[in-house]
């Protein structure tokens, strides 16, 4: 109820502040840039709508792993587990080497080439984990979300720990006999970590 | 009794010996011997049940349809089965299916046919379990509904979705004749979208001025994240929950999908389930490993959002013949950095161009059709065009793109293409620009 009395002096308000000004006008003067259709802000700014997120909800869905690793989670595997877990689970699509079957199950292991990362010279190298990622922690956090096809999201913590150790073994990234946990997953520097840059295309004039 | 009604009756009964034809019958009120048509069920007797899905295979065609009652009213519409439009599916479920340019008119993509590129498939989502979750920095943490969304003010807009891959075959192979406007440029639509500005549900859970890029997940089998400067949201980032008239189609993201104008398409995340706001980006595979374009350089450009200016040729086309007399060109443009401000055409390969007509509405970061009247006089020609867009940027040719970029170069392969029309009138692609 006072929600509903709130709502219809938001109405009134808007009307009073804005109401007799022309349709251009008032888009400029009373919505900072607002699109002519959205009509005025109310005059809290918010419409309030929707339902507080609770942490548990969150805390659900909020799996993603960004490039420093802070919110990677407790937990540990090691080349050799991630080793058998690839060859059971992983290797009918990505090969038993993680060579792939491109173009539809892509290759997963590779260094060449290793010098000058010529990829925009040369349009058939193929790009990998150790030859074209620029992070580890992205490896994590898409084999946990989206890995295996058929089954993602069904690999424990460990698990997906495990496999990136293994993936970034075989991709020369660390040692054959290395334990991957949240700590040594972020000290980890990927070959291709300084090859990329932001878009320069900015229209106009120049073909970029 | 004429003969015209003698030969509808002829065909109708021929039809009737298939079993379509048959199943026609029962919808087609029999004629009697004066060619009149007779009431479809004694009065009193309950009315035949009307089919909702019209036949899908060609039925009889009646010599005189005048002469002959059609179909009942539906429930559903179907095209006529003179008309084929098809996607060109991979049938798996991270393929694609591209739009078949060639066979539409005008700028709106039939919803139907929007291309499709997903990453583990269409699900299947009940928008009673569906939320937007956006947290992260905001001050207020908030779950909406999509009931919750169509409260918001909306506003529709016509906008092109395009793929960062949308050309590349061609691209790679610029020597194929055998193309297709929908194998050379069909992983581009345009539709009506209708949602709520993005800004609006920024404001209402109370983005913190720390934060500069949002993550956008998607609720499909691939979980699909990217990363999103803040200052999108506060241009002209939408939250889409319907599509030419009726609520997105699944393979479009139903309930809601995030809509970026004139952003390659993977950033327009479908089955929008999650909003987190933060100060850097997440690195997702989907903006490393993919959709990175690599530079001769020996670097790779990230978060190369924008769509560059397009245009192709939709017909003549092929696998279309050419016939001597008047004829249209007619194309598509667009660019995702405005409007089109101009499309040239040329018939003898780039020697000469002559302005094509807009067609209005121009709109930006949308479809513009262009076309311009053509007199073929039975000699080889090669059909060309060139888009500029509204910030005086020039759709490069193929060899540009190479020399600035390098032959390994991937996504945002926007190069002039088009058509050679062979002395017999057959059309072949050209993309050898
Ligand atoms: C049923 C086949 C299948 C299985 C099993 C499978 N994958 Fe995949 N994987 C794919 C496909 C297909 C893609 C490409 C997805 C896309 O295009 O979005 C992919 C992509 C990947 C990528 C990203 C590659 C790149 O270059 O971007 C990684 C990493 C990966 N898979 C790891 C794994 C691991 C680890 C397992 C085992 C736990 C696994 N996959 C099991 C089919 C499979």
């Amino acid at each position: 109820m006072q929600q509903t009395t709130r709502r219809i002096r938001g109405v009134v308000a808007g009307v009073v502040a804005c109401g007799a000004v022309a349709a251009v006008a008032l888009i400029a003067a009373c919505g900072g840039g607002r699109d002519a259709e959205m009509g005025a802000p109310p005059p809290s700014g918010r419409y309030d709508i929707g339902r507080a997120a609770t942490a548990a909800e969150i805390a659900v869905m909020d799996i993603d792993v960004g490039p420093d690793g802070v919110e990677l989670p407790a937990g540990q595997g090691t080349v050799s587990q991630g080793a058998k877990l690839f060859g059971a689970q992983c290797a009918s699509c990505h090969g038993v080497q993680g060579e792939g079957m491109p173009p539809a199950y892509p290759k997963l292991v590779g260094r060449e080439p290793r010098e000058g990362f010529p990829f925009g010279r040369d349009p058939k190298l193929e790009k990998t984990i150790g030859n074209y990622w620029p992070y580890a922690t992205t490896l994590f956090d898409y084999v946990r979300r989206a890995m295996p096809l058929f089954t993602p999201g069904s690999l424990s913590d460990d698990e997906v720990y495990a496999l990136t150790a293994y993936l970034l073994a075989q991709n020369e990234v660390i040692k054959a006999d290395a334990t991957l946990d949240a700590e040594s997953l972020k000290a980890v520097r990927m070959p291709a970590r300084d090859r990329f840059v932001p878009d320069d295309r900015k229209g106009g004039a120049a073909v970029r | 009794m004429t003969d015209d009604t003698s030969l509808s009756r002829r065909e109708l009964l021929t039809g009737a010996a298939g079993a379509i034809g048959g199943a026609l019958i029962a919808r087609v009120p029999a004629l009697d011997a004066q060619g009149a048509p007779k009431p479809a069920a004694a009065p009193g007797a309950a009315p035949a049940v009307p089919p909702v899905v019209p036949p899908a295979v060609l039925p009889v065609v009646p010599v005189d349809p005048t002469k002959v009652p059609g179909l009942p009213t539906s429930a559903q519409g179907a095209r006529s089965p003179f008309v084929t439009l098809a996607r060109t599916p991979t049938g798996d479920i991270t393929g694609t299916s591209y739009s078949p340019l060639q066979d539409l008119t005008g700028t709106i993509t039939p919803s139907d046919l929007h291309f499709e590129r997903h990453h583990a498939g269409i699900p299947l989502i009940d928008p009673a379990r569906h939320t937007l979750l956006i947290h992260g920095l905001v001050e207020r943490p908030s779950a909406f509904t999509l009931d919750d969304l169509k409260r918001f003010p909306f506003v529709t807009r016509t906008h092109v979705v395009e793929c960062a891959g949308n050309g590349r075959a061609v691209f790679r192979d610029p020597k194929g004749e055998k193309v297709t406007p929908q194998r050379a440029a069909g992983m581009s639509s345009n539709s009506e979208w209708t949602g709520v500005p993005l800004r609006l549900l920024f404001d209402e859970v109370g983005a913190t001025p720390e934060a500069a890029w949002f993550l956008a997940e998607g609720g499909d089998a691939s979980v699909l994240t990217r990363s999103v400067p803040m200052s999108k949201a506060f241009d002209d980032a939408l939250v889409v929950y319907a599509q030419n008239g009726e609520p997105l189609r699944p393979a479009q993201g139903y309930p809601i999908r995030l809509l970026l104008p004139g952003w390659e398409g993977n950033t327009s995340v479908k089955w929008l389930r999650r909003l987190e706001l933060g100060t850097k980006p997440w690195m997702t595979r989907w903006e490393t490993s993919k959709y990175t374009d690599p530079l001769a350089s020996g670097m790779a450009r990230q978060f190369s959002f924008e769509v560059d200016a397009r245009s192709i040729i939709t017909s003549p086309a092929h696998p279309g013949t050419v016939d001597k007399g008047w004829r249209n060109i007619s194309g598509l443009a667009w660019s995702g950095r405005g409007k089109i401000r101009r499309v040239e055409v040329s018939t003898n390969g780039g020697k000469s161009w002559i302005d094509a007509l807009l067609h209005p509405p121009v709109l930006s970061k949308a479809y513009t059709r262009f076309s311009i009247p053509f007199a073929w006089d039975g000699t080889p020609a090669l059909l060309l065009s060139r888009a500029t867009d509204e910030t005086g940027y020039v759709q490069p040719t193929r060899e540009r793109i190479i020399t600035v970029r390098g032959a390994g170069t991937d996504y945002h392969l926007n190069h002039i293409v088009g058509w050679r029309v062979a002395a017999d009138g057959r059309v072949f692609f050209h993309g050898d620009t």
